[in-house]
């Protein structure tokens, strides 16, 4: 339960502080002052300014907003497409339609993510839009296999029986009985693919193809502060910190709703 | 134990002293003869006579080939595989003298059929020379002789020694030129050893050279493209010197370090914001002049550059000295750029693109210039590309708004008389300039064209003229001999030694 608390907080700190951003930031983050260049934190500017003069606070405030909004949607995609190919899958077990379904996924999953993701940007162009269109392909057979494999155990239980008996089709029995019966499964997953989505995308803006600028992102920073590390830390260990702290939030948070859901583990607990 | 120590200890110190003493008589006995240079970009062949790629001339040049003349640290013109040369009254022929007992790295001899047969191969119809104008004028080359070459040119050409000083007008020989782009034969002081691709060139001395005797033995060029490694290598010595250090901003600390000596100089790259003078709306005047005065300069140089390189205000070299100083014409002043986008009829602003090659003048520059010009009101959409791209979709295809671009070339404000070149300027009196010029020995008189020429495309905003590229090199403090300044895309080492 503490993992859940810390990392429940964790993940609210990054993602108020993205919503807050839509409304207020310190200081613009797309405004250069060159003037006031490199300055370690002081009152003014709580973590420093960057080499253009820009507030690093607002800019990681902008920044988690880009990072959350490309993960949430890759994510998201991942979900929306994943989950029905995996119900479909479960409930023609052994046909046509199940081998291909897993056998697209496993020629997915045999591709390294993070590579497919650089050439799909590096082919069709840099930007925040593709990053997420990359992010999110990887996560479909994640959410597919995920949801077969739970969907497959239920599909021989005594109320999925009634319910086909009562003469309920797959489908729907797929969306009333089995759904609901991996949600646990999959807000899980999903909250470790999210923390996944958030790294792929700071490492995509570090290679550069991320969102692009005027716009703030974490991994962007990072590769801005590469070459100043040296004289200017602090540059690089902000972003660095809000990329950590975020992924371990959600981390731990997955680990929590796991402990919660998974009743075997609550009944060792009780 | 303690006897055992005390042991140990003796032992480690008689080592200790003998080690010291051998360092010492080996370091009377002999300097440091070999070197490693490292730079940024790696050439793609080594054939400086058929590509447009500066990085072959940064290995090659001088060290390994020569012309017939030469350009000095300071960019004069000098002698080079010529001793002398006469110039006819009307300015058409020169008769070069060629130097005695000049070989090329393979034993045989440089005569006056290797001159003639490296110029007719770079003027010809069918050449692949990056620089075809620099040959543009000449009618003839006849060998009167092993060690006489006469070139006749069409008409007088004020700066046709100049032009032969280029790395694209080097000498070679017909019998090597089948594979000079993996072993290149030349006639410098080091010849090319070999070359591991996407590593380094190794060159060695030329024992056999006619000129002075290059004072290092061996030269290994690295190649080292991030700026993060690259910083990491010089600091570790794991390089003796790195030319055109990428990261300007860690500069400061190889100053503050005594190992090192950081050398500031100036280059002939003109670092433009290029705009495509054909696309709208950047055919209309009144928007170039307010992309102009919509960019702040010093911010640009402050912020991208860390306070390194000069402010220009056209596309000419300030160390020239035909520079004229035309920063005033466009000095920055947002308001008057927005009310002069309100009189082109885009009030509101616009969209176009700005794209960015690799380098962090470029990268830098880029998110300062858009920022800037998202104060007027105009929105450029950037986006990055690589060096292959930039030069097919940009160079090439034309295919863009705006770029950041370092024109490195010598004195090539030549370029703004080639209306198909890349920011399409078309300007026929212009072009006319550059036709007299071409035409004008008189000194005076050239200066003069020069000077209508700069303040022609500084009054029509062909580009923005950001600055001057400077030319930074870190190096180990004992090294002597590299060049400061880079007048032409050069690393001469042939004076290069160990203090």
């Amino acid at each position: 339960m503490r993992n859940l608390w810390l990392g429940g907080l964790l993940t609210v700190i990054f993602a108020g502080m993205a919503m807050l951003s839509f409304v207020w930031t310190p200081y613009d983050p797309t405004v250069l002052d060159i003037a006031n260049k490199i300055k370690a934190p002081t009152l003014a500017h709580p973590l420093g300014t960057d080499h253009f003069g820009r507030d690093i606070l607002s800019m990681i405030m902008v920044g988690a907003r880009t990072s959350i909004a490309v993960a949430l949607v890759a994510v998201g995609l991942g979900i929306v497409l994943g989950v029905p190919l995996g119900l479909m899958a479960a409930a023609r077990k052994g046909s046509l339609w199940d081998e291909v379904i897993m056998r697209g996924n496993d020629l997915i999953f045999a591709f390294p993510s993070l590579l497919i993701a650089i050439m799909i940007t590096a082919v069709f162009g840099a930007s925040a839009l593709n990053a997420i269109i990359a992010i999110g392909i990887f996560n479909i057979p994640v959410f597919a296999r995920l949801t077969r494999s739970g969907a497959l155990s239920l599909w021989s239980r005594e109320y999925v029986m009634a319910a086909r008996v009562a003469g309920k089709g797959a489908a729907r029995i797929s969306v009333e009985h089995i759904l609901p019966n991996v949600a646990n499964l999959l807000i899980v997953q999903g909250t470790i693919q999210f923390s996944l989505g958030i790294l792929a995308e700071a490492g995509l803006s570090y290679v550069g193809l991320g969102a692009q600028p005027p716009t703030a992102s974490w991994g962007r920073m990072l590769a801005d502060s590469q070459t100043m590390i040296s004289f200017a830390p602090h540059m690089a260990m902000f972003p660095g910190l809000a990329i950590l702290l975020t992924v371990l939030g959600l981390n731990l948070m997955g680990d929590g709703l796991r402990d919660l859901f998974d009743p075997k583990l609550r009944r060792a607990r009780s | 134990m303690i006897m055992d120590y005390q042991k140990a200890g003796r032992y480690l110190k008689f080592g200790l002293i003998s080690t010291a003493a051998l360092a010492a008589t080996a370091g009377v006995a002999l300097a440091k003869s070999d070197i490693v240079v490292a730079m940024q970009l790696e050439p793609p062949h080594l054939d400086p006579t058929s590509a447009a790629a500066g990085a072959i001339d940064s290995v090659l040049y001088s060290n390994v080939f020569e012309g017939l003349t030469r350009f000095g640290p300071d960019g004069s013109v000098n002698p080079g595989l010529a001793k002398g040369w006469d110039i006819s009254e009307d300015g058409k022929t020169y008769t070069f003298m060629l130097r005695e007992g000049v070989t090329f790295h393979d034993g045989s001899a440089m005569d006056a059929e290797d001159v003639k047969f490296s110029l007719d191969r770079a003027r010809a119809e069918d050449s692949a020379n990056a620089q075809k104008t620099l040959f543009e004028g000449i009618e003839s080359v006849e060998v009167m002789d092993p060690l006489t070459v006469k070139v006749t040119l069409a008409a007088p050409n004020g700066s046709f020694l100049f032009n032969m000083a280029w790395g694209d007008a080097v000498i070679v020989a017909p019998e090597t030129i089948a594979d000079i782009k993996t072993t290149p034969i030349g006639t410098g002081a080091f010849m090319f050893k070999n070359w591991v691709q996407g590593d380094k060139i190794d060159l060695e001395k030329n024992a056999a050279y006619w000129g002075t005797p290059a004072k290092l033995d061996k030269v290994s060029f690295k190649f080292i493209s991030d700026p993060t490694a690259a910083f990491a290598a010089v600091m570790a010595e794991d390089v003796d010197a790195f030319v055109g250090f990428p990261a300007p901003e860690n500069l400061p600390q190889f100053e503050a370090d005594p190992r090192f000596q950081v050398l500031v100089g100036s280059t002939e790259g003109e670092t433009i914001l290029s705009t495509n003078n054909k696309m709208p709306p950047f055919d209309n005047v009144k928007v170039r002049k307010a992309l102009a005065h919509a960019i702040d300069r010093q911010a640009i140089i402050n912020g991208a550059m860390f306070g390194y390189g000069t402010p220009i205000g056209t596309h000419f070299a300030p160390h020239n000295p035909d520079y004229v100083d035309l920063t005033a014409n466009s000095a920055y002043d947002p308001e008057m750029a927005k009310a002069l986008l309100a009189e082109a009829g885009y009030a509101d602003g616009f969209t176009t693109t700005l794209k960015l090659p690799p380098p962090s003048y470029a990268r830098r520059g880029g998110e300062i210039i858009a920022a800037q010009l998202r104060a007027v009101g105009i929105e450029a959409e950037i986006s990055n590309l690589e060096w292959a791209q930039w030069l097919e979709q940009v160079f090439r295809g034309k295919d863009y708004g705006l770029t950041i671009v370092s024109h490195t070339e010598p004195f090539d404000i030549g370029i703004y008389a080639r209306p198909d070149y890349y920011f399409q300027y078309d300007n026929p009196s212009f072009q006319q300039l550059m036709t007299d010029l071409g035409a004008e020995a008189d000194p005076a008189k050239r200066s003069a064209l020069l000077t209508t020429a700069q303040e022609t495309i500084s009054g029509d905003y062909v580009n923005g003229y950001l600055f001057q590229l400077a030319y930074p090199t870190v190096a180990n403090a004992k090294v002597q001999g590299l060049w400061k300044d880079a007048p032409t895309q050069a690393t001469d080492l042939t004076a290069v030694y160990w203090q």
